[in-house]
């Protein structure tokens, strides 16, 4: 076992809570979009393709100032959420939406891509069998991009996981609060003898990427063949 | 039963399509392109037609105002392909459009997949799965189930192994509209015919009526004419069946027993103007010539009334000539016993 200061693990537990609630809630926020861009015939759905994909190619640091006007006690939701004490600057909240927002365009790709490979045939037998459209999506269409769901919904946790730039942009590096894991190696980079905690949560960083991979590659098969009827 | 008026344009090609049908086994035959397909998606609702009107059972799925999206309808479909659910098991694709608390059994026995319940779509043979697609839309208890070419996707064999159960579906009393173009099929389960070609009705009727009709056989292309007759097996011996039809005694091979179908191609009726003797063909009928078409080719097309049944037979124009046949002949009508295929007799209603 890694000896690990007592704030390292402070950084661990609270690095899963904010990408463990970012990846629960963006979760059918994505299937959702996903599904409208995969089937949708809409004006405006190339503006919210291209907004759904703003994150990966802005600066996160960007992306983090702009969650930061959003959501500062002067900026126009934070005007709104802090009095109700529910503002998001500076608290893990923040950083559980910067990583949400952060992940969302690789989870909405995943998922888009399996919606588009189901069969519409199927769909079109499930309504000649009498399923409403909201039936058919339940029954047919979702359970169909299942491993497409799981495999957005990894690279979003993973995503979230390592989220850096936006998080401490947004949400600073308050140990306890917001000092994720990725915010905690950098703190341990400022101090001339981090060794052991650095080194400790490198390792655990690497554990996690790979473990969440793994768990991934070994149930993505296992849905593929259930979905295919083997 | 289906009442349809429907006008549908897709690029160069019209659906112009005015039909009735009653209940029973309705087949729409035509060649690809006619717009079998077209009409039969525009009657469940999967394509929308430009204008026109559709009801099932009297009631309007389709009009000016009324336009009832698919699952609505009432109205059962099996596809060319079997389009099962691969997450589902057999029972779960059977089930998937029955009421709650419905036995699938019953239906199961009928086409014979009680013992593949369990099985996954993918661990299917092609004909069990189109057994399965069947009793799929059958469970739904459709007001009217659309068949749409659903051998067509199998080989010859696998064609065999379904045909006889949907010889079965006849008897479940459901209305069927049977799309197919292949005519032996068509004339083992059908009751009504209506001929389809480029996007309109051109003839439409009972089977009987319409496979005996040298005109209409002129429409269908020559190789494929050939009338049905249906009739009693009688007696089995060195595995032929005596069989009683309304133009006399047949034999025929390969059958059983019961009450049989038989369809008798044109092209296997040969006409003799005196009866023959010393032939080797088991079935010689005495008829009269009740109509002659002469079509395009080189071919004729006789219609004879043989007893109380009626024959097709395909000549060549020569042959008629040097016989000096006409209407109001007596003739004799050979049918070697092969030339009714085995895969032409089925069980009759």
């Amino acid at each position: 076992m890694i000896e690990l200061p007592p704030e390292a693990w402070e950084a661990l537990r609270l690095s899963l809570k904010v990408s463990i609630v970012a990846t629960v809630l963006s979760l059918p926020v994505a299937i959702w979009v996903a599904h409208i861009l995969a089937r949708g015939r809409f004006r405006g759905r190339g503006l919210l393709d291209a907004l759904v994909h703003l994150p990966l190619v802005l600066p996160p640091v960007v992306t983090g100032y702009a969650l930061l006007l959003l959501f500062s006690r002067s900026g126009p939701l934070g005007a709104v959420l802090e009095p109700l004490g529910l503002g998001l600057a500076f608290r893990w909240t923040g950083a559980a939406l910067a990583a949400a927002i952060m992940g969302f365009p690789l989870i909405v790709r995943a998922i888009r891509l399996a919606f588009e490979a189901v069969d519409p045939r199927l769909e079109e037998a499930a309504a000649t069998l009498g399923a409403s459209p909201w039936r058919v999506w339940r029954t047919v269409t979702l359970p169909l991009a299942a491993p497409g769901v799981l495999a957005g919904a990894t690279l979003g946790f993973a995503k979230a996981f390592g989220e850096f730039g936006a998080t401490i942009t947004f949400v600073a590096s308050i140990p306890g609060e917001t000092r994720t894991l990725p915010s905690a190696i950098y703190a341990f980079l400022q101090v001339p003898d981090g060794g052991a905690g650095l080194r400790g949560l490198v390792a655990i960083a690497v554990v996690v990427a790979v473990g969440a991979v793994l768990v991934s590659n070994w149930l993505a098969p296992r849905i593929a063949a259930r979905v295919a009827g083997r | 039963m289906l009442d349809v008026s429907v006008q549908h344009r897709v690029g160069a090609f019209t659906l112009d399509v005015d039909l009735q049908t009653a209940s029973g086994v309705t087949a729409v035959f035509g060649p690809s392109g006619a717009g079998k397909t077209t009409l039969a998606r525009c009657v469940a609702g999967l394509t929308r037609p430009d204008t026109g009107r559709i009801a099932v059972d009297e009631r309007v799925v389709f009009d000016g105002d009324t336009d009832l999206p698919p699952h609505r309808r009432d109205i059962g479909y099996v596809f060319q392909e079997a389009r099962l659910f691969p997450h589902l098991s057999v029972r779960g694709n059977l089930m998937y459009g029955a009421g709650r608390g419905t036995d699938p059994t019953d239906v199961a026995n009928m086409l014979g997949i009680a013992d593949l319940m369990d099985r996954r779509p993918g661990a299917l043979s092609g004909g069990e799965a189109a057994r399965v697609a069947i009793g799929r839309a059958l469970l739904r208890q459709p007001k009217l189930l659309i068949m749409d070419e659903p051998l067509a996707a199998l080989d010859a064999r696998r064609r065999e192994t379904v045909l006889p159960w949907l010889e079965r579906l006849r008897g479940a009393g459901v209305p069927i509209l049977y799309i197919s173009h292949a005519i032996e099929e068509v004339a083992r389960l059908a009751d009504t015919l209506v001929l389809l070609q480029e996007g309109r009705v051109v003839r439409a009727g009972s089977l009987a009526e319409i496979l005996s009709d040298p005109e209409a056989a002129a429409l269908m292309g020559p190789s494929q004419a050939g009338a049905v007759l249906e009739g009693d097996v009688i007696e089995v011996a060195d595995g032929l069946a005596a069989i009683r039809t309304p133009a006399g005694v047949l034999h025929v091979a390969g059958v059983t027993g019961g009450r049989v179908r038989i369809r008798i191609r044109a092209e296997d009726v040969i006409v003799a103007t005196q009866e023959p003797q010393g032939l080797s063909a088991l079935n010689t009928l005495p008829a009269v010539i009740e109509a002659v078409q002469a079509g395009q080719g080189p071919g004729v097309m006789l219609r004879l009334q043989a007893g109380d049944g009626v024959l097709l037979a395909r000549l060549t124009r020569r042959s008629f000539d040097r016989l000096g046949l006409g209407v109001g002949q007596k003739v004799w009508a050979v049918l070697k016993t092969s030339g009714v295929a085995r895969s032409d007799v089925g069980g009759g209603s």
